[in-house]
């Protein structure tokens, strides 16, 4: 069936911090700062967002989408919806500092099914908005330490391994757990991005 | 049943490329290397449900922030349906505004222009759509505001729109238009995307049925989502 086609992205413009992002928007951890905790390990995810010549993207918007501590969906998408873990919400946002840089609290995500009867490495999907792109920019963060990376479909549809390595957050250690990530838009150790 | 053809790929002229010499800006961002397919597993198809419970009162009129206290300029009723590509509503989802105030001025820390904030105006809204995809503001028209250092480019009046719809990717943020307005046949951000037809769907229908009071105007605009199973028609 043909139809219309989506209305155009247009760039996210520069003055929109209190439009978009509310207190705790950037702990997926729990609903509300009195809520429960999800289930599962909490970790620390830390980077930056850079565009040509390293150049640090201030104010750009940075959503996470991700699967709960047992790789589950709270949506009619996803068959085990119902044992989906209630205290997550599975999504954040936040706006880089003047430095590019960006902090969420989250919990590890579980492994989620891919085609056939393949499985994911743990992933989290990521959406980036600035001023300047003319729509958003999609990527996915994996974790360095997973052995699972290996037989991931996605990873393995890439053929260079340094494109690769730019979907990797390293471990920093800490606690809670902290991993790091640098996504750079253009230029010199551009990051892997996908077709929205 | 998840099937690797959900949400097709958006045609190309219907939006703007990464790249652009219309806008400086995009020519330091736009990646170099060429995307890589997304599959579509249970990431792709899935997304955040926020629902009525992320809305306080009032939080869609940006006209009358609190009773006594209202901004300058031109209220509106503004209103309009939030669509998949075959004309389903989506019911029940979040979709969040901002814009300038009536003179062109942002609530924002960077926005040091010469030009008065407006105490009475935040500048920015939420709202949930009703089971029709139906959403409605109420809000004042934003004025115009030049660019700095692009030699006398002026964004017009404009309102950024905020949407996640169903699944991810179904997520858009994109911006309205007025009708009419001589700025827009030069305005560089919208005549970025390729087809007419595609830039003229960014501009709001003047709906008199829908003013009222005998100074607030009326404005319809319906933003359509990707279509989970649909070709997009190539104009």
């Amino acid at each position: 069936m043909s139809m219309q086609s989506q209305s155009a992205w247009e760039t996210l413009g520069p003055f929109m911090d209190h439009a978009l992002i509310r207190e705790g928007d950037d702990d997926l951890t729990r609903f509300t700062p009195d809520a429960p905790q999800a289930e599962g390990q909490v970790i620390e995810i830390t980077g930056r967002i850079l565009y040509e010549g390293g150049t640090p993207q201030r104010e750009g918007l940075v959503e996470l989408w991700q699967a709960d501590s047992k790789g589950i969906y709270n949506h009619g998408e996803d068959p085990r919806a119902g044992e989906a873990d209630r205290n997550f919400f599975g999504f954040g946002r936040t706006l880089t500092s003047p430095e590019g840089a960006f902090r969420f609290l989250t919990v590890k995500p579980g492994p989620v099914p891919g085609a056939g009867n393949t499985w994911q490495a743990p992933h989290i999907n990521v959406s980036i908005m600035a001023q300047g792109l003319m729509k958003r920019l999609v990527t996915r963060i994996y974790f360095a330490d997973e052995p699972e990376n290996a037989s991931d479909p996605l990873l393995n549809s890439i053929p260079e391994p340094d494109v690769r390595a730019t979907l990797m957050a390293r471990p920093m250690g800490g606690n809670p757990p902290r991993y790091h990530i640098d996504i750079v838009t253009r230029g010199e150790g551009e990051t892997a991005f996908f077709v929205d | 049943m998840i099937t690797q053809d959900a949400y097709p790929p958006h045609p190309e002229q219907d939006q703007s490329p990464y790249y652009t010499e219309l806008y400086r800006s995009s020519m330091v961002r736009a990646p170099k290397r060429q995307l890589y397919a997304l599959p579509r597993t249970l990431t792709e198809l899935t997304g955040p449900a926020f629902g009525h419970n992320a809305l306080g009162e009032g939080e869609n009129d940006l006209w009358e922030m609190a009773p006594g206290r209202r901004a300058q300029g031109s209220p509106i009723n503004l209103h309009g349906r939030i669509l998949d590509g075959s004309g389903r509503p989506i019911a029940n989802t979040l979709v969040e505004i901002w814009q300038a105030n009536a003179g062109g001025r942002y609530t924002h820390a960077q926005d040091t222009r010469d030009v008065p904030r407006d105490p009475n105006f935040n500048g920015y809204g939420r709202a949930v759509t009703d089971s029709q995809g139906r959403y409605f503001f109420r809000t004042i028209i934003p004025g115009a505001y030049p660019v700095p250092n692009t030699g006398n480019w002026w964004r017009p009046p404009h309102i950024h729109f905020s949407l996640y719809g169903n699944s991810f990717m179904q997520r858009l943020i994109t911006q309205m238009y007025f009708p009419g307005d001589p700025l827009n046949e030069l305005d560089r951000i919208l005549c970025s995307i390729p087809s007419p037809k595609a830039r003229d769907r960014l501009v709001a229908r003047r709906a008199p049925e829908a003013g009222e009071l005998e100074y607030i105007l009326g404005y319809e605009f319906d933003i359509v989502l990707r279509g989970r199973d649909e070709t997009p028609m190539v104009d």
